[in-house]
C-alpha cells in the first residue's frame, strides 16, 4: 500500500518535471517572468497604453484639435457612479460666468442637470490605418454642445480637450521611442555585431566611434541638433528627424553590450563545437550566438525605451522638438510651462503623470525581464 | 582519543529557502572534532560540504538559516572553565563574540584565495592589519611576526613578498600567504574548504606538506574539506563520508579506507581512478548521478544507486539513522541496524 | 634559445608508417601580448613550443601536464580551432591520402572535420542551452547534408542509445540532465559523423567522483566499438593511466617524456615525471608519502627558463642544462626523453598495480 503511494508520487513528480525538461528557452523566461507580480501589472498598463497608442481616436472624446474660445482652460469633470441613490455613470456639466473684475472665466458646477455617460458612443468621426472611416468612440456624452460638454481633463488655453490631446500625444511620444529603440537596436546590433566577432580594424573603429559618441554631453548635442532643424518642414519631416537623431545618438550602449556578448560567446566551448562540426558562419551566428542574448536585448531595450520618451518630452518641452501643431506629452507640457498657467489651470501639468506612469511600468517590466532572462544564471 | 572534544556538530540541520522550494543543503549532520587531530570531510560537489562549515563559522545568509542543531564549541575567550563549551547556534549572527571568536580561535582558509585579499593592499598590509587586530603590537614588531609567518608558510623572500599584491603571486603562493594569515593567531581549530582543489598537483603537495607540518608544530584542529579521496588519506586522522547533505559514514582514516561499512564509502572507493591500476582497465562503477537537491526525498538518499539495497523498500521508505557501529566508527546504514540481515 | 635543435630524430622527413593515424611535428603556438592604446606588440605566451608526437590507429594517447601547459592550445591546434604557428600535422584521411592539416583552406577543412571530432570539459558550456538533444546531437548531421528529418531523428535515437541514454530523451533541454549525462550528450554529437579521431580535452575533470568512472568505461567502449582513436587531454594522472595506451608529458609548451603507460609510470625517465608522479596523492592511509615536493612554482609561458625549461626546479640540473634545451630523443623504443641527464638517473615511479 504505502509502495503503491510512493510510485503514483514518484510518478507524478516525473510528470512534473516532465514540463521542465522539455521547455524551450522562452518557456522558461516566462515561467520566471510570471513570479514577478509587478512587471506582470507593469505589462497589462503597457498593454493598455499601446492599445491607445494605436487607436487613440477611439479613446478620445473630441476631435483633438478642435478650439473653443469659450471653453478655454475648464477643469476636470470627475466622473460619478450614482444619482439619485440609483446606479447611473454620470457627469455634471460646467457652467461659466465671466468674473466682473478681473475678467476671467470662472466654472462652477450645474448642480440642476446631469449628463450620463455613455460607452460606445458615436462621435467626431475619424479612420482607422486609412482603411475605413467610423464614428466609434469608447465613451463620451450624447449630443455635446457649448451648453453640454465634457472634458474629462480639462481644457486648455484653447479650449481644446485635454484628454484627447493626451490620447494622441501617446501614440506620438510612445511611437517615438519604440521607432528611436528600434533603429538603436538595429545599429547597434549591425555595428557592435561587426566588432564584437569580425574583431581587427572594424572594431577598433567602431570602438572609437562609440568612445566618441558616449564623450559628447548629450543635452547640448541633441539640442544644436534639434535646434538646426528647418523650422519649415513638416511635423512628419520633424518627427522622423528627431527619431533620428535620438537613435543616432543612443545605438552605444547597445553596441558596447552586444559586442561585450560577442565577443564572450566567441570564446564559448558550444560556439567552438560548432564551428568544429561543419556549422556555417552565419549559422553560428544567428543559430547559436544571437539567441543566447535575446532576451537581454529585449531587456536592454525595454529600459531604453523610456528614456527615449522622456529625451523626446524633454526636447519638445524646450520648444526644440516637435511644435505644434504636432502632439506629444512633451508638446503638451509646453502649455504648462509658464507659472502663470499653472496657478490657473493646473491640471495642465496631468500629461506629466502620463509620463511618470508609462515610465515607470517600463522600467518595472525591464527589470522583471531582465532578471528573468537568464533562467541558466 | 581520551581527551574531550573541540568541537561538537549535533544533529545540524541547514535549509536555504528559495522560490523553488527548500534546500536540506545540510541535513542532520554530527561529528567531533578532536584537539590536535584533523577531521577530513569528503563528499561530492554540492553534498553540502560548505555549508556545514559556514555553518559553524555562522557565515549563512538569507536565504539560508540554521534550522536545528547544535554546534559546541570549547572556547577558551568565550567559556569560563575549560570544561564548559559554548553553542555557538545560540550566540546572535552579528555579535562581537562570534567576530572575536572567528578572528583568533577559529580561522578559515577558502577555496578561492583570490577572493579573500583585497587587491588594493599589499599581502604585507593585510598581513599586518590581521595582527594588529588582535595583538597589541607596534607597527615594527608586527612586520616582524608577519615576515616570521610568511618564512614559516615557506614563501620564499618573504621581505619582498610583503610589498607584492595577492594578485601578483601565483596560486600556490597566495594559498601559502592565506595560510599563514590563517595562522596569524594561532587559532584552535583551523578550516580549511578545498584548499588545493584550484592548483595543481605538484602546488597541491607542496600546499598538504606545509598543513602536514605547521599541523604537527602547532598541534592546531584542522577541518579539512575535499571531494579527493587521496588528500584525504594523506592529511586526515578521521573521516567524515557525506552524501546529499548527511553523514553517511564517520570514523578514523585507517577504518574508513581499510574496512568501510557504508556501501556508499565503499562503492565510491571501488570506482575511482588511481595510478597503481594496470592501463586500459573497466573500472566498477556507481550506477545513476547524483539527485537534484530540489528533488524530494524518502528512505535513504543512496538507494537509488546502492546496490545493497533491502528488500522489500525498506531502504525506499524509510531514513537510516547515524549509528555507532564501535567504539569509533558510525554509519547511516540499515544494513548495521538490524533492519535485514546482512547477506 | 636554439628551437632548431629541438628538432629530434623523430621529425625527421621519413615517410609515415602505415599504423600511424597523425604526426605532429614541431607544432607551435605562440599568442602575441598587446599593450598600451595602440595594441601593440610586446611580447609572446609561447603555449606550444615545438611539439612532436604521433597517433597510432585505434589507440589513445594521454596528454598530460599542469595547468597552463600548453595541452588544450595543442588540442586545439589539431582541429584548427586556431591556427597554429608553425609546424606540421600530418594526418591519414579515410581514403588513405596524406594531408598537412596546418596548410588547408578553411573550406578544405570542412570534409576533415567530419573525421576529426572534439569533447570538451565542460559539459555545461559545450551545449547550446536553447536547443534540444535532438538539435544538439542532429546539428553535425544537419549541416553535412542529412537534411531528413526522420533520418535524422533515427541516427540521434541510435547515438543516444550508443552512449547509454534513453531516445525519449531527444527532445529534452540539455537543463534537464545532469553533468555526467550531458557529457554523454557531448560524446554522441561528437560521434554523430562517424569520426576517426576524437580529441577529448579534460572530459572527466568537471564530473562527480562517482560519475567520472562511467565516463571512462564508456569511452573504452565506444573505442572498441568503432575503432576510434583518442587524444585524451587531462591533468589527472590517475584517470590517464586507466585510459592511456601511450602518455606524453607536457611541461611548458613542450613534450618532455612520451612513452607506454606501463613504462611511463613504473620507471619513469625524466625527472619531472617522477615528481608529478610523486606529488599525486595515494588513496591510502598506509601508504603516507614521503611527499618531497617539487620546490617552486610552473613557470609562465611568456618568460619560460633558459635552457631545460626544468632546471629551474629540478634537483639534478647542472650548467648544460641551463644552458641547452635538451631534445626529445628515443632512448628505448617507443620511449622519448628530453633530458640531459636521463641516461644517469635512476628514477622512481608509483608501485606496481595491485
Ligand atoms: N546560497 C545558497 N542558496 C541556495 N542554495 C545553496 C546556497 N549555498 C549552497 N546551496 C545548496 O546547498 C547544497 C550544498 O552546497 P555546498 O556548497 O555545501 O556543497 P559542497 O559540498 O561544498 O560542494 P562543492 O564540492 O561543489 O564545493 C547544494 O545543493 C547547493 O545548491
Ligand atoms: N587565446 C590566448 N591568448 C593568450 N594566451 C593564451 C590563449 N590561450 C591560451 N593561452 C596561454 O597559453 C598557455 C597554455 O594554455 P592551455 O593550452 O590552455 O593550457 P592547458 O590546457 O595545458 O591548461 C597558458 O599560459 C595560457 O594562458
Ligand atoms: S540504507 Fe539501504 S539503500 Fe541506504 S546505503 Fe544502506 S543498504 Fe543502501
Ligand atoms: S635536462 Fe637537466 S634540468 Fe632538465 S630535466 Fe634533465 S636533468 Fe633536469
Ligand atoms: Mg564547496
Ligand atoms: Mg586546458
Amino acid at each position: 500500500m504505502t509502495s503503491q503511494t510512493t510510485l503514483s508520487s514518484e510518478a507524478r513528480e516525473n510528470v512534473k518535471d516532465e514540463a521542465f525538461d522539455v521547455a524551450p528557452n522562452w518557456k522558461l523566461v516566462w515561467w520566471r517572468f510570471k513570479k514577478h507580480r509587478l512587471a506582470l501589472v507593469s505589462a497589462f498598463v503597457l498593454f493598455g497604453i499601446i492599445l491607445i497608442a494605436l487607436f487613440p481616436d477611439f479613446f478620445s472624446i473630441q476631435d483633438p484639435n478642435k478650439s473653443s474660445a469659450r471653453e478655454s482652460f475648464m477643469p476636470p469633470q470627475g466622473i460619478s457612479f450614482f444619482h439619485d441613490g440609483s446606479f447611473q455613470v454620470h457627469v455634471k456639466p460646467l457652467k461659466g460666468k465671466r468674473n466682473p473684475t478681473t475678467l476671467k472665466m470662472e466654472w462652477g458646477v450645474d448642480k440642476k442637470r446631469i449628463l450620463p455617460l455613455r460607452f460606445f458612443t458615436s462621435g467626431y468621426e475619424y479612420e482607422v490605418f486609412g482603411l475605413f472611416k467610423t464614428d466609434l468612440h469608447l465613451f463620451g456624452i450624447e449630443k455635446p454642445s457649448a451648453r453640454n460638454s465634457f472634458h474629462l481633463l480639462g481644457t486648455d488655453r484653447l479650449g481644446r480637450d485635454q484628454w484627447s490631446r493626451l490620447m494622441h500625444g501617446t501614440r506620438v511620444s510612445l511611437s517615438i521611442g519604440l521607432v528611436a529603440v528600434g533603429l538603436s537596436i538595429f545599429l547597434g546590433i549591425l555595428l557592435g555585431g561587426i566588432s564584437g566577432y569580425y574583431g581587427g580594424w572594424p572594431d577598433l573603429v567602431i570602438q572609437r566611434l562609440i568612445e566618441i559618441l558616449q564623450s559628447l554631453p548629450p543635452i547640448p548635442i541633441w539640442m544644436a541638433l534639434t535646434a538646426a532643424l528647418p523650422r519649415d518642414w513638416t511635423v512628419e519631416q520633424t518627427y522622423f528627424a528627431i527619431t533620428l537623431i535620438l537613435s543616432l545618438l543612443g545605438w552605444t550602449t547597445l553596441g558596447r553590450e552586444v559586442r561585450g556578448r560577442f565577443l564572450s560567446l566567441r570564446e564559448e566551448d558550444f560556439v567552438m563545437a560548432a564551428k568544429l562540426s561543419g556549422c556555417s558562419q552565419s549559422r553560428i551566428i544567428f543559430r547559436h550566438m544571437l539567441p543566447t542574448f535575446t532576451s537581454h536585448i529585449i531587456a536592454t531595450s525595454t529600459l531604453a525605451i523610456p528614456v527615449m520618451i522622456i529625451n523626446e518630452t524633454f526636447l519638445s518641452f524646450l520648444g526644440l522638438g516637435l511644435r505644434p501643431p504636432a502632439i506629444s506629452w512633451g508638446v503638451l507640457l509646453q502649455e504648462a510651462q509658464n507659472l502663470q498657467s499653472i496657478a490657473l489651470a493646473p491640471w495642465l501639468l496631468l500629461p506629466g503623470l502620463a509620463v511618470i506612469f508609462t515610465v515607470l511600468a517600463l522600467n518595472i517590466l525591464g527589470d522583471g525581464l531582465r532578471d528573468a532572462a537568464d533562467p541558466y544564471s | 582519543m581520551t581527551n574531550q572534544p573541540l568541537l561538537e556538530v549535533r544533529d545540524l540541520q541547514t535549509v536555504f529557502e528559495l522560490d523553488e522550494g527548500t534546500v536540506k543543503a545540510v541535513d542532520g549532520v554530527s561529528f567531533d572534532v578532536y584537539p590536535g587531530r584533523v577531521l577530513g570531510i569528503v563528499g561530492e560537489s554540492g553534498c553540502g560540504k560548505s555549508v556545514t562549515i559556514k555553518s559553524v563559522l555562522r557565515l549563512i545568509e538569507e536565504p539560508g538559516r540554521i534550522a536545528n542543531g547544535a554546534i559546541r564549541f570549547r572556547s577558551k575567550i568565550l567559556g569560563n572553565s575549560s570544561a564548559e563549551m559554548v553553542d555557538l547556534v545560540q550566540l546572535p549572527a552579528k555579535s562581537a563574540q562570534l567576530r572575536a571568536l572567528r578572528g583568533n580561535e577559529i580561522a578559515l582558509i577558502p577555496q578561492e584565495p583570490m577572493a579573500a585579499f583585497s587587491p588594493v593592499h599589499t599581502i604585507g598590509n593585510q598581513l599586518m592589519e590581521v595582527i594588529q587586530l588582535h595583538q597589541p603590537v607596534s607597527n615594527e614588531e608586527a612586520k616582524k611576526i608577519a615576515v616570521n609567518r610568511l618564512k614559516e608558510v615557506g614563501v620564499p623572500n618573504p621581505e619582498g613578498a610583503m610589498d607584492r599584491y595577492s594578485w601578483e603571486l601565483s596560486g600556490g603562493l597566495r594559498q601559502r600567504a592565506m595560510i599563514g594569515m590563517a595562522l596569524t593567531c594561532d587559532p584552535l581549530l583551523l578550516i580549511a574548504d578545498e584548499p588545493t582543489t584550484a592548483i595543481d598537483v605538484t602546488t597541491q603537495a607542496q600546499v598538504l606538506s606545509l598543513l602536514r607540518k605547521l599541523q604537527q608544530e602547532h598541534q592546531t584542529s584542522i577541518i579539512f574539506i575535499t571531494h579527493d579521496l587521496g588528500v584525504i588519506a594523506q592529511l586526515a586522522d578521521d573521516v567524515v563520508v557525506m552524501y546529499l547533505g548527511k553523514v553517511m559514514e564517520s570514523g578514523p582514516v585507517d577504518q574508513i579506507f581499510h574496512n568501510p561499512q557504508h556501501p556508499y564509502t565503499r562503492a565510491l572507493l571501488r570506482s575511482i581512478p588511481t595510478v597503481h591500476t594496470k592501463n586500459r582497465s573497466r573500472l566498477p562503477t556507481i550506477s545513476g548521478s547524483i539527485p537534484h537537491p530540489f528533488q524530494k526525498r524518502s528512505g535513504c538518499p543512496f538507494v537509488a544507486r546502492c546496490q545493497e539495497a533491502l528488500p522489500q523498500q525498506k531502504c525506499a521508505n524509510q531514513a537510516p539513522v547515524l549509528k555507532a557501529i564501535n567504539e569509533h566508527q558510525s554509519v547511516s546504514c540499515f544494513l548495521h541496524q538490524g533492519g535485514g540481515n546482512v547477506s | 634559445m636554439s628551437v632548431e635543435s629541438t628538432q629530434s630524430k623523430l621529425t625527421a622527413n621519413t615517410p609515415m608508417p602505415p599504423e600511424r593515424l597523425l604526426d605532429v611535428k614541431q607544432l607551435k603556438k605562440y599568442f602575441p601580448i598587446r599593450k598600451g592604446f595602440f595594441k601593440s606588440v610586446v611580447g609572446q605566451v609561447r603555449s606550444v613550443d615545438g611539439v612532436t608526437f604521433h597517433l597510432n590507429q585505434g589507440e589513445t594517447l594521454g596528454l598530460v601536464g599542469e595547468s597552463g601547459c600548453g595541452k588544450t592550445t595543442t588540442s586545439r591546434c589539431l582541429l584548427r580551432a586556431i591556427n597554429p604557428t608553425s609546424g606540421e600535422i600530418r594526418y591519414r584521411q579515410a581514403d588513405g591520402q596524406l594531408v598537412d592539416v596546418t596548410k588547408l583552406a578553411s573550406d578544405e577543412l570542412r570534409p576533415l572535420r567530419r573525421e576529426m571530432q572534439m569533447i570538451f570539459q565542460d559539459p555545461f558550456a559545450s551545449l547550446n542551452p536553447r536547443m534540444n538533444l535532438l538539435d544538439l546531437v542532429g546539428e553535425p548531421l544537419l549541416v553535412n547534408g542529412v537534411a531528413n528529418r526522420k533520418e535524422r531523428s533515427d541516427r540521434v535515437a541510435d547515438l543516444l542509445r550508443l552512449v547509454g541514454l534513453r531516445p525519449e530523451y531527444m527532445r529534452r533541454f540539455p537543463h534537464a540532465f545532469s553533468g555526467g549525462q550531458r557529457q554523454r550528450i557531448v560524446i554522441a554529437r561528437a560521434l554523430a559523423l562517424n569520426p576517426r579521431l576524437v580529441v577529448a580535452d579534460e572530459p572527466v575533470s568537471a564530473l562527480d567522483v562517482s560519475v567520472q568512472a562511467q565516463v571512462l568505461n564508456l569511452l573504452l567502449d565506444l573505442q572498441e566499438q568503432l575503432k576510434l582513436t583518442y587524444l585524451f587531454v587531462a591533468h589527472d594522472l590517475s584517470v590517464v593511466r586507466h585510459i592511456s595506451d601511450r602518455v606524453a608529458v607536457m611541461y611548458v609548451g613542450r613534450i618532455v617524456e612520451m612513452s607506454p603507460t606501463d613504462e611511463l609510470f613504473l620507471a619513469p625517465k625524466h625527472p619531472y615525471t617522477a615528481a608529478l608522479l610523486s606529488a599525486v596523492p595515494v588513496a591510502d592511509p598506509r601508504i603516507r608519502s614521503k611527499m618531497q615536493p617539487l620546490e617552486g612554482d610552473v613557470p609562465s609561458p611568456s618568460n619560460p627558463p633558459s635552457g631545460c625549461h626544468f632546471h629551474p626546479r629540478c634537483p639534478f640540473a647542472t650548467e648544460l642544462c641551463r644552458q641547452q634545451a635538451p631534445d626529445l630523443e628515443e632512448v628505448q623504443p617507443n620511449h622519448f626523453v628530453a633530458c640531459h641527464r636521463q641516461a644517469e638517473l635512476s628514477l622512481l615511479g608509483v608501485s606496481e598495480p595491485t
